[in-house]
């Protein structure tokens, strides 16, 4: 038998690799290695847990199982993990193999509900494993918080993965009294950990059992009532908050198992996690409680001034014209590139732009998309290098700089209500100034708003023309006037 | 366990601030890999499910449970990394041969 000394040793080595792993990943040259490497502490880690004897697991079964090395593989689920692994690791390969790039955020939800789930599974079997004796005060509480940040970010995330799909409205779903609902089931949640933290001698273990499938549903509910009345634009935060969450349960369950590896990379993630998430508030200019309790997203308040004048707009020929005189571009993307999947297109024109002289750039809002970096990730796609992609910091003083600024299914952040109109819900969020540019293009779908459903100033604004339509059509219209010349 | 709580709370505490320096610096354009990465690391619930599967009688609740949790935080840690990994490929710089 392995001595505890090494499995720990190993768990460290793990904690190591995940730890350098994430710090490469913050680079995009050493970015892949950084996977690779964290991959090779994830595989130290699963191998050490099976050298593990666990203290525990004596008194778990009447077999008195001390450690697995010398019991009967037949009479324990032993052999059956292998099938699992094989399982897990088949369906995970064939998702990533097929999953779309535009489709990466939905991906990512589903994949952190699956990993929030298992963490509350986990809790579950040794709370079913413990439940004929009285479990530890420290187990109880841990048990019951994996429970309930598990199974809560399990169907949070699925609502987020519905919504990302369009299995059901992206749109922020209020109804009344919803603070006050969330409220009351957040007062249950905690009111079931107590009454399962208490002592058997006041509560029988039939009643606990009880009490748990109770806190599982409040937890259940509880995550839906939690992410439906977020919606739209405001979907990066919710990933970035359920991903948080999600290493929570895992940090939570290490403490149940006593198992450092599982604390410290838990809590690795659920830091990065609120700091994305802080980033993202950041970037819409709210704070973290009002994004989460004011469903944003279903407001529906035209802005103060309503529509003045009339967008103008120009057909594909008429701006072409206009692009084949210019000698800087900025394209601008939002979440309308992709849904039309115009990533390819946009880096077929803005080639042809190049090579008639002109300089051409991105510039990607932090909370353009469905999640945090959606946009870059879709360019990269399109083969466009990123040294090409700007941060709204950086393009923002060279935009009156810039001939024309194209902007592809972006709406909110490039409002300049948000700088000028104080009665805009989205006043005070940094947006991009695309309106300083000499020329603004809009490509958009219809006449219609954006996800927040405010009105757009710069649409009527006299430097801006509107092409109406799908976004890839339109680009590939004007990339295809460019080859006609 | 309650001789270890403290211990472990300190870890927990540590990590925390360790995630917070790791995380805070990465740039936007990386963020949709970075959360696709923690992401899969997450998956490493995995362990506990292993535990527990392989510790629990064939059949019974916890091992059933335990089952489930290892395939679920499986999918979440191979499709994470290779997703991670797709994306990651697909960055280039300008003037990348391969085009």
């Amino acid at each position: 038998m392995i001595s505890p000394e090494i499995i720990n040793v190993a768990y460290i080595i793990a904690c190591l690799t995940f730890i350098i792993g994430i710090k490469n990943l913050g680079k995009p040259t050493t970015a892949r290695k950084g996977t690779y490497i964290s991959i090779i502490g994830m595989v130290i880690a699963v191998i050490a847990v099976y050298f593990e004897s666990n203290p525990d697991a004596s008194n778990i079964t009447e077999a008195g199982i001390a450690d697995y090395w010398n019991l009967d593989f037949m009479q324990t689920g032993f052999l059956w993990t292998f099938v699992a692994l094989a399982i897990g690791a088949l369906i995970g390969t064939v998702w990533a193999k097929k999953v779309k790039m535009t489709g990466m955020p939905e991906l990512v939800a589903l994949f952190n509900g699956f990993g929030a789930l298992a963490s509350s599974l986990v809790a579950f079997s040794q709370f079913n494993n413990l439940r004929p004796n009285d479990a530890g005060a420290v187990d109880a509480v841990a048990t019951g918080v994996t429970i309930f940040i598990g199974v809560m970010c399990f169907s949070g995330s699925m609502i987020a993965w519905a919504k990302l799909s369009e299995k059901m409205t992206g749109r922020a779903i209020v109804f009344k009294g919803q603070n006050f609902i969330t409220g009351l089931l957040l007062l249950a949640v905690v009111a079931m950990i107590v009454l399962y933290v208490l002592p058997g001698t006041i509560i029988p273990a039939d009643a606990k059992l009880i009490v748990m499938i109770a806190l599982c549903a409040v937890s259940f509910i509880f995550g839906i009532a939690f992410v439906l009345p977020i919606g739209g634009g405001d979907m990066p935060v919710v990933i970035s908050l359920l991903n948080s969450c999600t290493g929570l349960a895992v940090a939570a369950a290490g403490f149940l198992l006593e198992n450092t590896a599982l604390i410290v990379n838990g809590c690795l993630v659920g830091a990065s996690g609120v700091i994305l998430t802080l980033i993202m508030c950041k970037a819409m200019n709210r704070s973290i409680g009002n994004l989460l309790f004011s469903g944003f997203g279903a407001v529906d308040t035209a802005s103060g001034k309503g529509p003045g004048a009339e967008p103008k707009s120009v057909s594909a020929e008429d701006a072409y014209m206009i692009l084949e005189a210019a000698s800087s571009v900025v394209f601008i993307p939002g979440y309308g590139m992709a849904v039309a999947q115009a990533q390819h297109v946009v880096r077929e024109l803005a080639e042809k732009l190049e090579d008639n002289g002109a300089e051409v750039s991105y510039c990607v809002h932090p909370v353009a998309g469905r999640m945090p970096g959606h946009m870059n990730v879709l360019l990269a796609e399109a083969d466009i290098p990123y040294e090409q992609l700007k941060t709204m910091e950086e393009m923002n003083p060279a935009m009156p700089m810039q001939d024309v600024a194209i902007i592809i299914g972006a709406n909110d952040v490039v409002n300049p209500a948000a700088e000028t109109d104080e009665s805009s819900p989205i006043y005070g969020m940094p947006i991009i100034k695309a309106y300083e540019a000499r020329t603004v293009f809009v490509l958009k779908r219809g006449k219609g708003r954006g996800f927040s459903g405010v009105e757009n100033e710069l649409f009527t604004m006299p430097n801006t023309l509107m092409i109406y339509g799908d976004a890839k059509a339109t680009i590939s219209a004007l990339a295809s006037e460019f080859t006609a010349e | 366990m309650t001789g270890n709580i403290v211990l472990l709370l300190f870890i927990f505490v540590m990590a925390a601030f360790l995630g917070k320096e790791l995380i805070a610096k990465v740039p936007s354009q990386l963020h949709t890999p970075l959360m696709s990465a923690t992401n899969a690391i997450s998956g490493l619930t995995v362990l506990g499910g292993l535990v527990v599967c392989s510790t629990s009688p064939t059949g019974s609740l916890s091992m059933i449970f335990g089952f489930i949790a290892i395939v679920l935080a499986t999918i979440n840690v191979v499709g994470g990394y290779m997703v991670t990994d797709r994306m990651l490929a697909m960055f280039k710089k300008k003037e990348g041969e391969s085009k």
